[in-house]
């Protein structure tokens, strides 16, 4: 039947957006966390927001990415066989979403 | 003016007997294209010309001959000038970095002798009694340029930051050595550096671009790098250095301007191969270097294969510098390492053999040594030195802790980041969130921002090594 041939499928599609909606937002509210710990006026987070202009420094970085390997039991960056520098906040993002 | 040799300084006999002391500024004076050349500050510049026959210090320069100065100027293009017009005048300069805290200024005038201040903004209030000179631009023509009458003291802190500040004392031969004449008949290199120049990796750019035929473009502590890379566009910098920390920002930049240097270099820190593959990528075709120094040891060796680590070839070899490894740690022998502390009560820096130990570890792994990391576990957070004993001692002081244990884990950010494992007394007081939240406040109250681990974890035990202590490996 269609349907049944389908629903996991959608399932899959769902719990795969929604993995990538947590993340995003678990990324979100860590940037939050540690901006208010390290009283740093965060810019409001877009994809297009460049790293070095939201408010945080190097050491907030080092952080956040800390914490996240914590929270989520992974660190993309030191895992990463190839050479990547985020330089906005989307390419953070994705590069969590790749590493996932 | 006149520019008397002081009785303190023959006294003190700073210039060894039959050696003729050469000054920064006879050296300038004596390098090559010196109309073409300038330093470059955040918001001025200035001629060299100007500066090796003129001074900024607006009449005081000969009150300060003989003198041990104290250099606390915020803006480092005047701290550059500040050195040109001081050396082989002075009878030692003593560079503070910016962000030496004001607090530890009695401890450093007292050990280092100080008897007289430069400053740009107002006298700190640990020199408010002694002699003050103010240097300001413009620079102004000298009716007579000093002769060289000393062999400055040159005083550098080291990185460490526990304690009272440790100081070693450099002479600028030794300072110099690793530079290079340059050839008239190369352009001119036009110098940029991430690094204050009060540092020793900054201060060796500087030397460079004076020394070496060239010019230099500064940054100031609070610039932001966007802004710091389009001078470096707009200037053409050919040389651009800082430490792998810096470089990973720059990586993490978006290009308003494209920079385009002929040549980059890192030191500083252990350059690993992510970065120099990054460097590789951004700057194709470009020379990356990698250069072994440090405040203590001087300037080591650089590596121009774009691996990270050096060839074990290195090790043992003859020539100005030589290396060898003892106990995993980088030992080095040169005339460019500094004299010794100038702290009383220090160990020498140097050994009967006259090798200094660099703390570095290494590991040889095929024809190539790679660093490990610091001896006893020191962390370098984004060139910041963090020793774990201070922040375990922080966490330690919660009364539900049995023992903690702090490490550097890598992160592409700041090279190494501290973080904590610890064990706590059973039965516990409390749920775990809360002893946890309680314990990051106490280090976030007790210690600098850098040194406040990033991560805490609650762990039944730690490991310890054959001698009892606690196992300190690399994360």
């Amino acid at each position: 039947m269609t349907l049944t041939a389908e629903a996991p499928t959608l399932l899959e599609q769902e719990s795969c957006a929604g993995d990538t909606a947590a993340l995003r937002s678990a990324i979100e509210a860590k940037f939050r966390e540690v901006a208010v710990d390290q009283e740093k006026a965060l810019a409001p987070l877009t994809d297009n927001l460049v790293l070095l202009e939201s408010g945080l420094d190097s050491l907030c970085f080092a952080i956040i990415v800390a914490t996240l390997e914590d929270d989520l039991g992974y660190d993309p960056f030191t895992e990463a066989e190839d050479v990547f520098f985020p330089v906005t906040f989307g390419d953070f993002v994705r590069f969590y979403e790749r590493g996932n | 003016m006149c520019f008397s040799r002081s009785p303190s300084a023959t006294s003190c006999g700073f210039m060894s007997a039959g050696t003729e002391a050469v000054s920064l500024r006879e050296v300038l004076r004596a390098s090559p294209r010196l109309g073409e050349r300038r330093l470059w500050g955040a918001s001025a510049s200035v001629a060299l010309e100007d500066i090796a026959a003129g001074t900024a210090l607006g009449g005081a320069l000969p009150s300060l001959a003989g003198r041990a100065v104290l250099l606390r100027v915020g803006d480092p293009l005047s701290a550059a000038l500040a050195l040109i017009e001081l050396d082989g005048v002075a009878r030692r300069i003593v560079l503070c970095p910016p962000d030496l805290a004001e607090e530890a200024l009695p401890g450093v005038i007292e050990t280092a002798g100080v008897d007289a201040v430069v400053f740009d903004q107002a006298p700190p209030q640990a020199a408010a009694s002694m002699l003050g000179a103010r240097i300001a631009l413009p620079v102004q023509a000298l009716a007579e340029t000093p002769p060289a009458l000393h062999d400055t003291d040159w005083v550098m802190f080291t990185s460490g930051t526990s304690g009272p500040p440790k100081m070693v004392a450099h002479s600028l031969r030794g300072l110099t050595g690793a530079i290079k004449p340059a050839a008239a008949t190369d352009p001119a290199p036009i110098w940029g550096t991430f690094y204050d120049i009060r540092r020793y990796g900054g201060l060796q750019i500087l030397l460079r671009a004076l020394v070496g035929g060239g010019s230099l473009v500064t940054t100031s502590p609070h610039e932001p790098m966007a802004d710091f890379l389009g001078r470096v566009a707009t200037l053409g910098v050919t040389h651009l250095t800082g430490t792998p920390s810096h470089w990973r920002r720059v990586l993490m930049t978006l290009e308003t301007a494209p920079i385009a240097p002929r040549y980059v270099r890192l030191s500083g820190e252990i350059a690993d191969q992510a970065v120099l593959d990054a460097l590789a990528v951004r700057f194709p075709n470009t020379p990356i270097g990698h250069a072994y120094a440090s405040t203590e040891a001087g300037v080591g060796f650089e590596v121009t294969d774009g691996l990270e680590g050096f060839p074990a070839a290195y090790v043992g070899r003859s020539g100005e510098v030589e290396l060898r490894i003892v106990g995993g740690s980088l030992q080095i022998r040169s005339g460019r390492t500094s004299a010794g502390y100038v702290n009383p009560g220090l160990a020498d820096l140097h050994d009967d053999e006259g090798f200094v130990d660099t703390g570095d570890m290494v590991e040889l792994r095929g024809a190539r040594y790679h660093f490990v990391g610091r001896r006893g576990g020191i962390i370098n957070v984004g060139g910041l030195k963090v020793h774990p004993e201070e922040i375990e001692a922080v966490i330690n002081s919660h009364p539900a802790v049995r023992m903690s244990l702090v490490r550097g884990r890598r992160n592409p950010f700041t090279g190494a980041i501290a973080i904590a494992e610890v064990v706590l007394n059973q039965p516990t007081p409390a749920p775990e969130a809360t002893l946890k939240a309680e314990i990051m406040d106490i280090c976030r109250r007790e210690l600098a921002p850098f040194k406040v681990p990033a991560s805490l974890k609650f762990a039944p035990a730690l490991a310890m090594t054959a001698g009892g202590k606690l196992e300190r490996a690399i994360v």
